[in-house]
């Protein structure tokens, strides 16, 4: 009945938790969270690695100040994705590849804002 | 400034998906496993962990005298150790009796006895509930459902990063009969907040 990991409370690593739950305030974050634990808890992932990969994808988004709004599960993306790579189970490419042909699905899926496809298919 | 192209352009979502797609092609998770999992970050561990805890106290007097004198050494003992937090220094565990109840708050943050307890209910971060826990415990309670007797007394803990409440709760009438599981199933997550005062059902 063990957890595979303990999830940060305090500091910067440690998941939003606005309305006291874990806050997923889309259903992919908690998609994004389960596949990590998922992997954790398969022993394919490393839990102490991740964890620093996501440290330094907050430090890294704090450090550029950017205008976009601050999200911390895709900072968690961030990490989950080169830790994928890092431990050689998907790679960037890949993701890459099929997320834009996900991305042109025609209809009642998500659509690539600046290029909206003109496929009718 | 690092690595941006990694984050593409596609939305998060929509790369979630692509992850979750070639994850579950290779085998490496199941759908259904992911399901499970977040369910059981939400609710189910914590509060099981802290419900043993609590019906272990129930039928282990020595076993209680240690959980009130230094929570976290206790809890250790039933295995729960290695996902506590290294870093909370304390958890103070808080009988309930006849004549005192007692409830838990966070008024600054939302800490927690994650360790037992697992994640917090949404609640438990309301400034309303934050706020009121402190000010006017007694009609809070009520609202959720749990009237004093005027002559319990109620004393509210406000946990911090340091240390961390649990409840006792007291053992309900009638349950003499019950082994460790069912008393397990008689403890629920907001009777280890003090927001609930346990009685036997079914």
């Amino acid at each position: 009945m063990n957890l595979p990991v303990r999830l940060d409370e305090d500091g910067a690593a440690a998941p939003p938790r606005e309305n006291g739950e874990l806050a997923f305030s889309a259903p992919w974050e908690s998609r994004l969270f389960g596949l990590t634990m998922a992997l954790v808890e398969a022993g394919r992932l490393d839990w102490e690695a991740f964890r620093g990969r996501l440290i330094g994808a907050i430090a890294a988004w704090e450090e550029t100040a950017s205008d976009e709004e601050w999200n911390y599960w895709q900072r968690w993306q961030e990490a989950f994705e080169d830790s994928l790579e890092a431990a050689g189970l998907v790679a960037a490419t890949d993701i890459d590849r099929l997320s834009g042909q996900l991305a042109a699905r025609p209809h009642g899926h998500e659509h690539h804002h600046e290029h909206p496809t003109e496929n009718d298919e | 400034m690092t690595a941006d192209h990694r984050h593409g352009s596609e939305s998060p979502e929509t790369r979630t998906e692509a992850i979750e797609a070639l994850l579950v092609g290779k085998g490496l998770v199941k759908s259904a496993a992911v399901d499970a999992l977040v369910e059981r970050y939400e609710q189910d561990i914590g509060p099981l962990r802290g419900a043993r805890v609590v019906a272990k106290a129930w039928t282990d007097p020595k076993f209680r005298a240690r959980l009130l004198e230094d929570g976290m050494p206790a809890i250790r003992e039933l295995g729960f150790g290695d996902n506590t937090d290294a870093h909370v220094a304390r958890l103070v565990v808080k009988e309930n009796t006849e004549s005192v109840h007692n409830l838990v708050v966070c008024t600054l943050c939302s800490c927690y006895p994650w360790a037992v307890l697992g994640l917090p209910p949404a609640w438990y971060k309301s400034p309303a509930y934050r706020s009121r826990a402190v000010r006017e415990p007694r009609r809070l309670l009520a609202e959720l459902g749990l009237d004093l007797s005027p002559d319990v007394e109620v004393r509210v803990w406000d946990s911090s990063a340091e240390v961390r409440y649990m409840v006792l709760p007291q053992r309900p009438e009638g349950t003499d009969g019950l082994g460790a599981e069912e008393l397990t199933d008689l403890v629920t997550r907001d009777s280890m907040i003090g927001v609930e005062r346990l009685q036997r059902t079914g």
